[in-house]
């Protein structure tokens, strides 16, 4: 019998299949089971990091900087420690004697600057961390932190990225320059392209906004020190661990088995909770210096102001060659990526976007001559939809201006230009695969859910009432499991590729299935899934499947890249997951085949027995007499048979390195498909922007569990729809964020959700474990589907080119008072 | 004693899931935070600072509050009813059954909040329309759910579904 899942892998340049994986008899898969998180969720049991107490705690309260950009010139805490209750502080002058700045991933110049966990000597944001309090009370902490003084020397101040170009102002003298990475990626012939072209549409520039997934729960954690070990443990919402402690452990100058990450529930994360370190490192500081725990609950204030903004990125000079027929042959572009103050996660997002480079069409020559800057802005972090969103945009708005400029139909221009289903799988320029889907027909559904042919109708109707009623498509594909050895096509020297995710699974003495996952979910709802999974391997009904409750390193069922991130719970998360109950159920039926003398081609698990296929009734085990004689009355076993019934398994998909020359190479594995479709209304009076109708398709593969499938499909949409109307971080230009808590920053309230519809499709993935794609990020769709809507609304009130993705009333209206200067933008040449 | 200073601590008495409880409080603590670090009652939660979110919502008298609005000493004398007392007896709602039914929650974060502002929706109005459970949760944010089966659970508790 075999002990090893297999596994189909891609292989170089071509996707060779060895052997494909059977995707299981849809048993629990595939059905909508409610899920079993929620039973302590609705009856407040949750445990939030901020739940956790220990005795003789201290609260942290951060000092932080009123300027985006100034010298410190000094720090007095003394006043702070003169109050009772007081335990200590910590400030950027200690941080630089004890811990070494963060490693950088970009190559020169980015590679030189210093990143350390608060302030030293300089501020590059408001709201940046210059100092630390910890007191008895959360309160007493802030009135001390109150009492922190600290001399500013203001310096110039860049709140553009195009201003940072200039160098004029430098934020990093250790860089020399504001330029984190800088790259020309080349695919195909794109000036052959465009010299052949019937038609080159030009567009000048294009804007993504600065905005984030805000999860309500902020950052925080409550960091015990053990002096006896010298180890660490956070209590804590990181969703990334096993990269949080590549990055925390040698700042901290330990080994990495000396931090010990704990997640229970988290109040959500999209991405905006992988970059913690900097004050996860001042905890760690504080809870040794001060000899006791400390706990730190980010204000929403910090976490608007000074924690983790989505990439904002401006496209410029693009031009895109379409032939007579609508068929588009290619595009340049060049992109500013504004990465704010630090690059932390980045310059990833440099990469992460070649993902998707074509979007879902069959352009063959793209050339992206791509720039990332510091800005004195909050630095960045990944954002639900991370660096794809953005290029996808773009592409997106690419496909929506080039139909209006020519007068083609947004439906017909897509379906000529989709990738079809019978290319799957399908290598793009850049040699990535898109694994299945039939995007048409995804298209197809989200028209007949929105009614498409009634669109001119509605629109006479909406003009009868003074209103302009507007219909646009957005496309995107959610890619899933990263492949981290796209690094190095930033920084060849980078000792990063591939990917991995661990789980364990044990049958315990009494029968209970235990499982444990390295991932760190935040409301995903991997507990049921997992025990889906774990339930049609093993043969039992998935209330017999005891999955534990969030991460713990020293569990040991963790992996270096262990996270919920980059939508890949579905193949690695659930990868080792099937790996390791795959393993549990082989020694299981060697167990029974021994106990029940019969071969163990006869032995089959079901209902909660290991049993003799068509055997008498008395021929069936138990789990729980499995469990009892591995586990407590072994006696009897042969010495050369040992099953333990308890495994690791480490899902690691194949991806083969790729090419750092033509920057080339399978940068990720599984491809979602979402439709968006959206019907909107504007009040030309006000810029208001109604969504009057809207449908979201998504095709992930076999859908392990539907309704959380579509859960997701309804929170992107939500945060889409959010972003393209209202969310928006503004910096005034002395770099004071304006929208910096819930009243200005606008999320989506029930009464602003238009009514959603959703629809559906199964393509299976050719490379997943169980055929199923990562989802959940593919929320994009809804920016670029608002966008098109709202250039489609304009047509009949000048023409307007939405330029941006954030389109609030004021910025509507301005363009419908002046459609021309957003004209301005874009020309065509023509044959 | 300087009479003139104002006080630091007073002494309050609050009915708290039918539990009587006196405890002395520091004047200028948030009435949230006394339910989250004085009683231990975490499943309230706190999303933001501004009284924005919602995630802190109780009910104060039979009202649906926003607990980091008010200040503890305010709640003297009140009944206080918090996400722990909805199901004291360990049988889940009717309304916590259709959340979980529905599918109206993936974090769990707002979920206290929403279950307190539509509890007391559906005591003042046992079958809500699904306009008037949006505007009776307007007060509320969730960042996970678009809203969609969260309106839907609670107008199937309406409808006895």
């Amino acid at each position: 019998m075999t002990n090893v899942p297999s596994d189909t892998v891609s292989q170089g340049s071509t996707a060779v299949e060895i052997e494909k994986s059977p995707v299981l008899e849809k048993g629990y898969i595939g059905q909508s089971i409610p899920r079993r998180e929620d039973k302590r969720l609705v009856q407040g049991l949750g445990t939030f990091f901020d739940d956790v107490r220990r005795h003789g705690m201290g609260y942290v309260h951060f000092v932080r900087s009123p300027y985006a950009h100034a010298k410190i010139i000094s720090i007095d805490v003394s006043r702070a420690l003169e109050l009772d209750g007081v335990y200590g502080t910590i400030t950027g002058d200690e941080v630089a004697i004890h811990t070494d700045p963060f490693f950088e991933m970009s190559v020169e110049p980015g590679a030189n600057i210093k990143d350390y966990a608060l302030a030293v000597g300089r501020v590059r944001h408001s709201g940046e961390p210059v100092a630390a309090v910890c007191a008895a009370t959360r309160e007493l902490a802030r009135d001390a932190a109150d009492l922190v003084e600290v001399e500013y020397d203001p310096l110039p101040v860049l709140v553009d990225a195009g201003e940072s170009l200039k160098d004029e102002t430098v934020l990093h003298d250790d860089a020399g320059s504001n330029t984190v990475w800088s790259g020309v990626f080349d695919w195909g012939d794109v000036d052959q392209a465009l010299a052949e072209a019937d038609h080159v549409v030009k567009i000048e520039r294009l804007h993504f906004h600065r905005f984030s997934s805000t999860p309500l729960e902020c950052a925080g954690a409550l960091v015990e020190y053990d002096k006896g070990t010298a180890e660490w443990t956070l209590h804590c919402n990181h969703q990334m661990p096993g990269v949080g402690a590549i990055w925390m452990a040698p700042a901290l100058r330990t080994g990495i088995d000396k931090l010990r990450f704990v997640t229970q529930d988290i109040g959500g994360g999209f991405g905006n909770k992988i970059c913690l370190h900097p004050q996860y490192v001042v905890l760690c500081l504080l809870a040794r210096k001060l000899g006791r725990p400390v706990q730190w609950t980010e204000w929403r204030t910090d976490q608007h102001t000074a924690n983790a903004h989505g990439n904002e990125r401006t496209f410029m000079d693009i031009e895109v060659g379409v032939m007579a027929d609508g068929t588009m042959t290619g595009f340049k572009v060049k992109a500013l990526d504004d990465c704010g103050a630090f690059p932390r996660y980045e310059p990833l997002g440099c990469i992460i976007w070649a993902q998707v480079t074509p979007g879902m069409y069959g352009w063959r020559n793209i050339r992206v001559d791509f720039t990332q800057v510091c800005t004195n802005k909050s630095p960045v972090s990944p954002n639900r939809g991370y660096s794809r969103m953005q290029h996808l945009w773009l592409t997106e708005r690419i496909i929506d201006i080039v139909a209006t400029e020519l007068d083609l139909d947004p439906v017909e221009i897509r379906k000529k230009n989709y990738v079809k289903t019978e290319q799957m799988p399908y290598e793009t320029p850049n040699g990535c695969f898109y694994d299945s889907g039939d995007y048409a027909a995804a298209l197809d559904i989200a028209l007949e859910l929105i009614d498409h042919g009634s669109i001119e109708d509605r629109r006479k109707d909406a003009a009868a009432r003074g209103k302009l009623l507007g219909f646009g498509i957005g496309s995107t594909l959610d890619s899933g499991t990263n492949n981290f050895g796209q690094s190095t096509l930033l920084n060849p020297d980078l000792q990063f590729s591939g990917n991995n995710e661990a789980a364990s699974v044990k049958l315990d003495i009494f029968g209970e299935v235990v499982v444990t996952l390295g991932t760190v979910p935040q409301g995903q709802g991997h507990e049921t899934t997992a025990a889906q999974v774990v339930a049609d391997i093993l043969g039992c009904p998935p209330e017999q499947v005891n999955v534990r409750r969030g991460h713990d390193t020293w569990f040991n069922s963790h992996a270096g890249f262990s996270g919920t991130y980059a939508s890949q719970f579905a193949f690695t998360g659930l990868g080792a997951v099937k790996g390791a109950a795959e393993l549990v159920r082989d020694d299981m039926v060697q167990l029974a085949a021994a106990v029940l003398q019969a071969p163990v081609e006869a032995i089959e698990l079901a209902d909660g027995f290991a049993r003799i296929k068509d055997g008498p009734e008395e021929a069936a085990l138990p789990f729980m007499a499995l469990g009892a004689i591995v586990n407590a009355n072994n006696a009897f076993l042969p010495p050369d048979f040992n099953p333990t019934l308890n495994h690791r398994y480490v899902c690691r998909p194949y991806f083969g390195m790729v090419d750092t020359e033509k920057k080339t190479g399978q940068l990720t594995l599984t491809y979602a498909t979402q439709i968006h479709a959206a019907v909107v209304e504007i009040d030309p009076e006000t810029g208001v922007v109604d969504v009057v109708d809207y449908a979201a398709v998504d095709d992930c593969g076999i859908r392990i569990n539907p309704q959380i499938v579509e859960g997701q499909v309804h929170g992107a949409t939500t945060h889409a729809l959010g972003a393209a109307l209202s969310e928006e971080f503004v910096y005034d230009e002395e770099g004071t964020l304006l929208t910096s808590n819930f009243y200005d920053y606008h999320v989506p309230h029930a009464l602003d959700m238009p009514p959603l519809k959703t629809g559906s499709m199964e393509s299976p993935s050719p490379v997943a474990p169980l055929g199923a794609k990562g989802m959940g990020e593919g929320g994009g769709g809804g920016i670029h589907c608002v966008c098109a809507a709202i250039q489609d609304a304009l047509g009949a009130a000048g023409k307007a080119i939405v330029y941006t993705s954030c389109n609030p009333p004021h910025r509507v209206w301005s363009m419908l008072q002046d459609p021309e200067s957003t004209r301005a933008n874009v020309s065509v040449v023509s044959k | 004693m300087d009479v003139t200073a104002p006080a630091r601590s007073r002494t309050i008495a609050v009915d708290v899931n039918g539990e009587a409880i006196e405890y002395e409080v520091p004047a200028r603590r948030l009435l949230v935070h006394f339910i989250r670090d004085d009683l231990g009652l975490t499943g309230t939660h706190v999303g933001c600072d501004t009284g924005n979110c919602g995630a802190c919502t109780v009910h104060v008298d039979g009202a649906a509050v926003k607990s980091c609005m008010l200040l503890a000493v305010q709640a003297d004398g009140t009944r206080i009813a918090t996400v722990e007392g909805l199901s004291s007896e360990g049988e889940l709602t009717a309304l916590q059954r259709s959340f979980n039914e529905h599918h109206a929650l993936q974090c769990g974060y707002c979920t206290p909040g929403m279950l307190m502002s539509a509890t007391a929706l559906l005591e003042q109005n046992p079958h809500p329309s699904e306009d008037e459970v949006r505007i009776a949760l307007q007060g509320n944010i969730c960042r996970c759910t678009g809203y969609v089966n969260i309106v839907e659970a609670v107008v199937a508790v309406g409808e006895g579904a």
